[in-house]
């Protein structure tokens, strides 16, 4: 691990300031994916900025009937949060089908959507990756591509995000909170929040430097069923192949995010309002244009399998 | 003491090192020009105070250092093992504050002010936490690398059901949370035993909740 030096911020003001103003520092939170990554120096902060101080771990109503989920809060208090379970289910099941209890016990709100890919190349300094070192190549476009993505990749990149939580949020219609280095705030709604790997997939999401996650924001509930169907190689403590975050009405509408599929949580309007006509004519617009390797072409209907299996167990 | 003497250790030492920079390959060195203006150095220490089995220990570190590493080379409590250094094994869980973490990827100067405990702090022979016993009573081990991770989690773990904290195999997530074998496998899947002891751990745990067999 490179040297660093290290502080705790008090305010996120303070925090986000302290972060625009030192060259190569970061932000720390609950440190399972950034401290990993710092051993390995594929993340190499000169100065670590230590967030837990900032008293962002509430999850509070908002006045729009919504919720407002501190960015520090831990994954376990938020899939244990009364409201959650009972209003937002998608999120408390996607939340312990990801990671181990431990890592639950100290993985935040704000780092769970922050996390880096797990792509073998990406983790394996001796490899070109275009995510690692732009430029230099993707090893994983001919390599072992069984985990990767196969919509909206590039030729650059095919990397998936691995985050459960964050596919939950996106069918919920999340917003990310922030607050800039020069002390203004910004609301960015959860489908902009991460990007697709174009020529840039080192650039993840639309956050600038030294801008800080202050807390995720729910709308008001919508009902339905809300199921999280997890699709991995072990039953338990494995990234997905692919995962179904779904919404169900009674009437057939719903909606449906999809993760272990893409750089990013996939959502799409058409695949929606397709929802009605079944499995196969909403997973047909979700993997439109999809663009597969011999070795993770199983995905797409293993994909369609996922969500039929999801919608029916929502009709019960 | 001579101006010049190298030793097999020393001279092995370098040999590791050079490899470990051959490694590393050129885009580790790409990335840290980068930085290079803000980075100290020479690792500065720093004054960190640990509060460990209800102790408090004060000690100068490297900022580096994971609470796994501080615990073992600084306290010696070699009892929480290092297993895969990445959260991925469970081998070094301890308890914070009541919570079962992996304590290799948690700074020590980020676990000031938190209560540690670890298997040293739950039992000592003769005088053994009821897990701990359990583990004995039902061999769940055949080495034992495991077993301090999978003994404090374990512990953590009930406490996680009696607080109705729920897991993935969690049938109702607003029904009253059950305690039995398949949340008990669930929820222990974040540590690993490559003896494979596991049917022998989880009638430890079953005994320790007080499962009726």
């Amino acid at each position: 691990m490179k040297s660093f030096t290290y502080e705790r911020a008090r305010t996120p003001a303070g925090a986000a300031s302290a972060v625009g103003r030192t060259k190569g520092a970061k932000f720390i939170a609950g440190g399972t994916n950034l401290l990993d990554l710092m051993k390995l120096e594929i993340e190499t902060p000169a100065h670590l900025i230590d967030v837990n101080d900032l008293g962002l771990d509430r999850i509070e109503p908002t006045p729009e009937g919504g919720l407002k989920i501190g960015a520090l809060v831990r994954n376990t208090d938020l899939a244990a949060n009364a409201r959650v379970r009972r209003d937002y289910g998608v999120l408390a099941r996607a939340l312990v089908a990801g990671a181990s209890g431990q890592l639950r016990n100290q993985a935040t709100t704000a780092g769970n959507l922050l996390q880096r890919t797990r792509c073998p190349y990406f983790y394996d300094t001796n490899q070109p990756c275009n995510k690692r070192r732009p430029g230099s190549g993707c090893s994983a476009i001919n390599g072992f591509s069984r985990q990767h993505a196969i919509v909206g990749t590039s030729e650059a990149c095919i990397a998936t995000h691995p985050s459960d939580m964050a596919v939950a949020m996106r069918a919920l219609d999340a917003s990310v909170e922030t607050i800039r280095p020069n002390g203004s705030a910004r609301v960015i709604p959860i489908a902009d929040f991460h990007k697709l790997p174009g020529n840039t997939p080192h650039i993840e999401n639309t956050l600038d430097t030294g801008e800080l996650i202050t807390a995720v924001t729910l709308p008001k509930p919508v009902g339905g069923t809300h199921l999280y169907r997890k699709v991995r190689d072990r039953a338990s403590y494995a990234f997905a192949l692919v995962s179904v975050a779904a919404i169900v009405q009674r009437d057939g509408t719903g909606r449906v995010a999809m993760g272990g599929v893409a750089h990013k949580p996939w959502r799409v309007e058409a695949a929606e309002r397709a929802l009605p006509r079944g499995a196969k004519a909403a997973a047909a617009e979700l993997l439109a244009g999809a663009r597969t390797t011999d070795q993770n072409a199983f995905k797409v209907s293993l994909a369609e399998r996922a969500l039929a299996s999801v919608l029916a167990e929502a009709k019960g | 003491m001579t101006i010049f003497n190298p030793t097999r250790r020393k001279l092995l030492q370098a040999t590791a090192a050079a490899g470990g920079a051959v490694a590393a390959g050129p885009f580790a060195a790409e990335a840290e020009a980068a930085t290079q203006a803000a980075r100290p150095a020479a690792p500065a220490t720093v004054n960190v105070l640990l509060r460990v089995n209800g102790s408090d220990h004060q000690m100068m570190i490297d900022p580096r250092t994971t609470l796994l590493d501080a615990l073992r080379e600084r306290l010696h409590l070699t009892g929480t093992k290092k297993g895969c250094d990445q959260g991925q094994c469970g081998a070094c869980t301890v308890i914070a504050d009541g919570r079962r973490i992996t304590s290799c990827l948690t700074l020590a100067v980020m676990q000031q002010g938190h209560e540690i405990t670890t298997i040293e702090g739950l039992g000592r022979p003769g005088n053994l936490h009821p897990m701990q016993a359990a583990f004995v009573k039902h061999d769940g081990y055949q080495c034992g690398f495991c077993t301090p991770g999978q003994i404090c989690s374990a512990v953590a773990m009930l406490e996680e059901v009696k607080a109705g904290v729920p897991s993935h195999v969690t049938a109702d997530l607003n029904g009253r949370l059950e305690p039995t074998d398949a949340e008990f496998r669930e929820r222990m899947s974040g540590n690993i035993c490559r003896c494979g002891a596991y049917s022998n751990i989880q009638e430890a745990i079953a005994e320790v909740a007080g499962v009726k067999r």
